[in-house]
Formats: C-alpha cells, structure tokens, sequence
C-alpha cells in the first residue's frame, strides 16, 4: 500500500471495494469461506432434524418455545440486514460518515439481537432446567442456535474493530473492501437464521 | 491512481444505478418482512401441520433467494464463482440433511 488510497470525487471508483486486485481477492476469498460455512452449517442443520424429537423425557421444543420472543428476533436481525446495504449503498457514493452511522446502527440491532437470544437460553436454562446435557435434542438445539449466537458475536467484534480502526482514516481503496466483505458475512448471518426461526422454531411449534 | 482503468467520477448517472438498487432492495426487504409475518402467522393459526411446513419452508427458500440475489448482489455481473460455491454448499446440505434424517427411519 504505498500509493495514496484515499478517496475523492475525482478518484472515486464506480464500486471502491473492487477497484483494487486485492479488494477483488478479498470479496472471492470471503465467498469461499461462506461456501464452507454453509456445509458447517448444513451438518448441525442435519444433526438438530435428526436429533429433534429425542427429548428423553424431558422438556421438548412446544414446552419450550415462544414464538413473541423469536419474531421480535427475526425482525432485529432482518432490519440489521437492511441497515448494512444502505451502509454499502453510502460507501459507494463515498459518504464515510453516512456509512458508518448506518453500520453503527447496524451494530446496535446485532447487540439487541444477542442480548434477546443470552436472554432466551438463561429462560430455558433456569426455568425449564433444559440445558445442553438435558437430551440429544437439547445438545443440538444448543450446538445449532448456539453456533449462530456464535456468529452473530464474532461479527459484531468485526464491525466494532473495523469501525474504530477506521474512524479518523475516511474511506479509501485499502479499507473500503474490508467494509464490504463485513456487509457479505452480515448477510449470510441473515440467511441461516432465515432457516433457524422456519426450521427450529416454526416447525418446532408446528409437529 | 491514473492506470487503474476503473477509476472514474461518480457522475450522476452513476448515482442515479445506485439509488436504482437501493429502491429495488427497499421492496426485497419489505417483501420479506412480509413473508417472514406470512409464515408467523400460519403456524400461530394452528392449520394443519401437512400444509403450514412446506409452506413455510418454501417461504424460507425465497427469502433466503432474495438475500442472495439482491442484498449479497448475485445478480450482478462478475458471480459465477461465488454462486457456483454457494449453490456447491446447497447441494452439500441436501445430501447431509437426507442422510441424517434417513438415519434415524431405520
């Protein structure tokens, strides 16, 4: 990086995060790794249908689950979606501070969306005594949701890292793919729990 | 930053693509908000559980579609690769959820 890649309208790429060879490296690298993530994710999907009704006597997903809870959860996640393609939509119009109130808010949503979801397993856990040991249904209700909780953290610390580090920097070709690769995962974070609330919650109440 | 072909204004051309996408991805989200409320409220209606999962798993389907499409920009020119990955990554998950589900029928 030893070109000046900071950004102006008079050097303003149509797309900044693909302008560079290395942005364009960075946006297939993060499709590759999402390719992997969704065989993680297709494993503990296939574990949990397998697994769901083996309660072992104790408490079993229509005891357990609240559908008021996991919609307000659906609709924080769904809307943090939204709020990272209107960020990427400032990035490409090369407004740095727009950009990162809309990932500021971005983050917010994902920090309610967490604490819903540590609130969700403290219930289970304290008022169901349903825990990752309780049954195999319990294990891979705990392995799958858990996992994505899990996902949810490590992209908030991205986004909070990215944010900070970048704040007095502006947007330039060496940081605008960085934001970018973030929004992909961000989304991909969406989609599987797209599954999650239909796969576990929906039909968990249903049958 | 001269010899990077790429590099141009944003003219207002290029502004008006950008509001373009934005507006189409308003209405990608408004429809799955939509679908998300659809399928909340068929499993609360209690209806028969033979027509509310495959309803509700088609709906999943083309929300998730629509993620792809329009807010991880798969239409776009340029995704062959990422789409031959995502869909390599759908076929995996068919085949794993089929095993494991058959596992436990015998």
């Amino acid at each position: 990086m030893s070109q000046d890649h900071s950004l102006n309208p008079e050097t303003m790429p149509q797309d900044p995060s693909k302008a560079t060879m290395e942005g364009k490296h960075k946006h297939l690298g993060l499709w590759i790794f999402l390719g992997g993530e969704t065989v993680l994710f297709a494993c503990l999907f296939g574990t949990y249908l397998a697994l769901r009704n083996s309660t072992a006597g104790g408490p079993s997903s229509q005891d357990l689950f609240g559908l008021e809870l996991v919609f307000l959860m659906t609709i924080l996640l769904l809307t943090s979606s939204l709020t990272s393609v209107y960020a990427i939509y400032h990035m490409k119009n090369n407004d740095f501070k727009k950009m990162q109130l809309w990932f500021g808010i971005t983050a917010l949503l994902g920090i309610a969306f967490l604490a819903f979801e540590i609130y969700e397993f403290a219930h289970y856990i304290h008022d169901y005594g349903f825990t990752f040991r309780s049954s195999a249904f319990g294990s891979a209700f705990y392995a799958l949701v858990g996992f994505h909780g899990g996902h949810v953290a490590f992209g908030l610390g991205w986004l909070i890292t990215l944010m900070v580090r970048n704040a007095k920097r502006g947007l330039s070709l060496y940081n605008a793919p960085k934001y970018n690769t973030f929004g992909l995962y961000w989304h991909f974070i969406d989609v599987v729990w797209v599954f999650i609330f239909t796969v576990v919650y929906l039909m968990g109440m249903v049958s | 930053m001269t010899e990077n072909p790429n590099t141009s204004k944003i003219n207002s051309f290029q502004k008006e693509k950008n509001r373009d996408e934005m507006r189409k991805q308003i209405i990608t989200f408004a429809l799955m908000i939509f679908f998300t409320m659809i399928a909340f409220f068929a499993v609360m209606m209690g209806t028969s559980s033979t027509f509310v999962i495959p309803l509700i798993l088609i709906l999943a389907v083309v929300q998730v579609g629509f993620q792809f499409y329009y807010f991880m920009h798969m239409k776009d020119k340029g995704h062959e690769v990422p789409a031959a990955l995502i869909y390599g990554g759908i076929f995996v998950t068919a085949l794993v959820i089929l095993t494991f589900v058959a596992i436990t029928w015998w």
